[in-house]
């Protein structure tokens, strides 16, 4: 039997566009905790999507073997089926139903589609006990903390016969304790054999419970450190994560910074379902004109729900803190009013959030700003037709027509017409929130340009972005978030990819 | 060159149930010989399908907006009612009843909306509910019977004619004139836009399917015209419609709140994070469907000159039916107005048809079902495949 339970050889997945992974290859030792980790758009979850068969086999060019068998999956049931499980971000449990009906989700304990209700609760009693967790299994999913969702999962994996656990951000949304708690759990897991491949941000975790790391960076493997071999601190994986020369380029501004036009101070909010908890927790900043501001943060870190409450109250309950304009309180209440106080918000999400797929080019462009566009509710044809000829000229908007439906375009196409949108609108502030994910180098480039136009404008940006050479590349100023708190602010001139991180990292 | 083929392919979806409208009047009008378009059945056929239409207007907006209202028939019942209970039983003048039973109709619409944009309950629950108090309301104010019959000037909501400024005995000569003067209007609007399309560059269809496309539409109307001013003109309700119709078309094309609409149909969370007050105009949109409904109601009642119990049962199933086989999608954010009416046409001249042919009950809903479901499919179909 070979010494590596699994072998991923040469691994190349391309998206329209991107090159998400190329030539990867990547080994789990039989037994081991095997850490995977790399900036956001590394290729982290890409790899794990290919190996659990999310893409399945057809999709990427290279080998999977597992157990020394090559393994062509073709959907998630075939990898799990040879005891390979993956649990995501975003836990894949149903809220209403109870703990051991989730156990047994898609594996149930039936005879001819008839359910064994006692059987069910006794192994969902044993697997809990495994894991640890001490709650009855007819306790519904929806009254259990985060935490214990967590041990919930690996105990559905337990039941699947784990072999190799994969865990992607296991611990972005736990607190301390409940953290040391799942990965003491994984080194017990070590014990009785079950390998895991643990992808995480945190890298005093990484270092505390990895035998081996293994680093992404653009899509190919960087290095794979042997924990065993040699002393490993965060510092050591920070420089392999980020020792790279600046890929892509950032035009140059030249815009004069003026006063303070935009301040948010002791700004709270809560999550809307989970009533305790703080996704903003007493934020103050400030963007001055034509000055670019970062807001950099891992994912899960508040910075889209930060902006969301701001813009309108659009995300989050219970939110209170004061937002001034030119030192002028405004309020922003509703989406409407904070439109009205020259804000927008260019969302992350831009086909869920941005665009309406199935409406042209002209139609997404004017929505913000329909009254710059009619007269007394009747809409002025040629005056739209018009000014959005001028939006496609002016961001290169490539269409077949204005009339041409917005699900058609590319993604940095797409992400040009949510950006018309919000300049038709005329805004003073904007908030540009991951404006180049997921769009070529070419349309990035195009965008960082514009986003230098508007600064040098005088307009104020705040840019939020999981990209760090992007962040240094295009603010002026940074502030740094983690776990809905500020945590830190410098002047570019003083930032680096290793001062961020290491802020972001350390405790 | 463009074939006429490849043409006709491309524009089958905007035009496919027009063009199935046209082959289900020629098929019904040969197989019933000629009774169809007959003066006095085109007449009928108006007034039977009058209501569908008026509803339908509403409707399309419901649906345009994503979501459904089950409640219009019983809504439209409910109005009759209480006109009928007004005029007849309280002796109210016919003016101020038309007046209180819109502004009922806006009060229920107003209900439904409130429940649906406001307190977020799935409007096909909130409407499912409508359908079934406002039915039981109906039978509680008209206390299980009919009351009529009502003034002559309400009845001639549905009943009357327009009147004739000219007196040539068998033939309304102001009918065929106002046919004329809406075909001059039509091409004239049509060649207007298509002028502006060009002169901003876009792709219009070549000058001979605008030819063949205007003739058409202009033998249609003035045929229409020519038929009903050979009987007695166009019907009051005829007038009432096709003022309602073009409104309804301008607002969902031309207007802010149309464009809205179809934004929040589209994609309800993109229109808000636009600052579109959605909660606000999914309410006005149930408002104005319950005004429509008010309408309708008046209409049906004025028609049987009588309100009762079972008047409307069904009417929703017809104009939903209308707007989905006039092309409107059910996720939302698609669907014309003048799709709507065609909708409504296409069950109207197969309603119509089918009595004349002496077809029963039974096989008229099962062969309307598979109509629906086949004009749906057609539309699936062909936008799978562009």
């Amino acid at each position: 039997m070979s010494e590596f339970i699994l072998e991923m050889r040469n691994i190349t997945k391309t998206f329209p566009g991107v090159k998400a992974l190329d030539n990867v290859s990547f080994r789990v030792r039989r037994g081991e905790i095997h850490a995977l980790v790399g900036e956001n758009g590394a290729g982290k979850s890409t790899l794990m999507r290919v190996l659990s068969g999310v893409y399945p086999y057809g999709t990427y060019d290279g080998q999977i073997f597992f157990e020394g068998r090559e393994c062509r999956f073709h959907d998630i049931s075939e990898s799990e089926r040879v005891g390979l499980v993956i649990i995501h971000q975003e836990l894949a449990l149903i809220p209403f139903l109870s703990i051991a009906e989730n156990l047994f989700l898609g594996n149930e304990r039936a005879k001819n589609g008839i359910i064994h209700w006692n059987e069910a609760i006794a192994q969902a009693k044993e697997l809990l006990n495994r894991v640890g967790l001490h709650e009855s299994p007819q306790t519904l999913i929806a009254d259990i903390g985060v935490g214990k969702q967590q041990l919930v999962e690996i105990a559905k994996a337990l039941a699947k016969k784990v072999k190799l656990l994969i865990l992607d951000e296991p611990t972005a949304s736990l607190n301390e304790t409940d953290s040391d708690k799942l990965l003491s759990l994984l080194l017990q897991l070590k014990e009785h054999g079950i390998s895991s491949i643990l992808i995480s941000h945190k890298l005093n975790e990484v270092s505390r419970v990895a035998d081996s790391i293994t680093i992404l960076r653009d899509g190919t493997t960087i290095e794979t450190i042997d924990c065993r071999k040699e002393v490993v601190d965060e510092d050591r994986i920070i420089r392999g994560m980020v020792g790279r020369d600046l890929t892509h380029r950032f035009p140059p501004r030249h815009a004069k910074i003026g006063e303070v036009i935009f301040e948010v101070r002791d700004w709270n909010v809560y999550h809307p379902l989970h009533a305790d908890r703080k996704v903003s927790d007493n934020i103050s900043f400030y963007v001055r004109r034509g000055e670019v501001v970062g807001l950099s943060g891992l994912m899960g870190a508040g910075r889209t729900e930060l902006a969301m409450s701001i813009f309108g109250h659009s995300y989050g309950v219970r939110i209170s803190g004061k937002v001034f304009r030119h030192g002028k309180e405004v309020d922003v209440s509703t989406i409407e009013k904070a439109i009205q106080n020259g804000i927008a918000y260019v969302t992350e999400d831009r086909k869920a959030y941005g665009l309406i797929l199935i409406k042209s080019v002209k139609d997404n462009i004017t929505l913000t700003n329909l009254s710059s566009v009619s007269h007394r509710g009747v809409l002025n044809e040629p005056r739209e037709i018009r000014a959005v000829m001028e939006y496609r000229e002016r961001l290169n908007i490539k269409c077949s027509s204005i009339l041409q439906e917005t699900v058609n375009l590319s993604g940095g196409n797409q992400q040009k017409v949510v950006l018309s949108k919000w300049l038709f609108a005329n805004p003073e502030i904007l908030i540009l929130d991951e404006p180049t994910r997921g769009i070529d180098v070419g349309a990035k480039y195009e965008i960082y340009s514009l986003i230098n136009q508007l600064a040098e404008q005088g307009k104020a940006i705040v840019l939020i972005s999981s990209e760090l050479p992007e962040i240094l590349g295009m603010c002026d100023r940074i502030y740094i978030m983690r776990e809905g708190k500020l945590i830190g602010e410098m002047p570019s001139s003083e930032a680096s990819q290793e001062a961020i991180m290491k802020c972001i990292m350390t405790q | 060159m463009k074939t006429l083929l490849s043409l006709l392919r491309n524009n089958l979806r905007e035009y496919g149930m027009l063009i199935a409208l046209v082959v289900i009047m020629v098929f019904f009008q040969f197989v019933t010989n000629g009774i169809l378009l007959r003066p006095v059945n085109i007449t009928n056929l108006v007034l039977q399908n009058s209501y569908v239409i008026v509803m339908a207007l509403g409707m399309l907006l419901i649906i345009v907006s994503g979501w459904i209202d089950l409640s219009v028939g019983s809504v439209a019942a409910f109005v009759g009612a209480v006109a009928a209970v007004l005029m007849v039983k309280s002796g109210l003048h016919w003016g101020l009843t038309m007046l209180i039973c819109l502004l009922v109709g806006a009060l229920i619409g107003a209900w439904h909306g409130f429940w649906v944009a406001y307190v977020k309950i799935p409007a096909f629950i909130v409407t499912l509910a409508g359908m079934l108090i406002f039915r039981g309301l109906t039978l509680l104010i008209l206390q299980g019977e009919a009351v009529g019959p009502f003034p002559i000037p309400f009845q001639r909501l549905s009943t009357g004619f327009i009147p004739d400024l000219f007196n040539i005995q068998g033939f309304h000569l102001t009918t065929m004139l106002i046919g004329i003067l809406v075909v001059i209007a039509l091409i004239f609007i049509d060649y207007r836009s298509r002028k502006n399309q060009q002169k901003y560059g876009f792709e219009v269809p070549p000058m001979y399917f605008f030819i063949v496309k205007n003739a058409l539409i202009a033998g249609a109307v003035l045929g229409l015209s020519y038929l009903l001013a050979s009987y007695k003109g166009f019907p009051n309700v005829l007038v009432v419609m096709a003022i309602l119709i073009v409104f309804f078309a301008f607002i969902s094309s031309q207007t802010v709140i149309g464009r809205r609409i179809y934004a929040m149909g589209g994609n309800e969370k993109a229109a808000r994070l636009s600052g579109v007050n959605t909660s606000r105009l999914l309410f006005m949109t149930f408002v104005n469907m319950g005004v429509l409904a008010a309408l309708a109601g008046m209409i049906v009642a004025a028609r049987l000159n009588t309100a009762t119990p079972k008047a409307g049962v069904g009417f929703e199933l017809d104009v939903i039916a209308a707007c989905f086989i006039g092309g409107a999608s059910a996720s939302g954010g698609i669907g014309t107005v003048i799709g709507a009416v065609v909708g409504a046409f296409v069950i109207g001249v197969m309603n119509n048809g089918m009595s004349i042919l002496g077809i029963g009950i039974d096989w008229q809903q099962a062969i309307k079902g598979f109509v629906l479901l086949m004009a749906v499919f057609f539309d699936v179909y062909n936008k799978n495949k562009g």
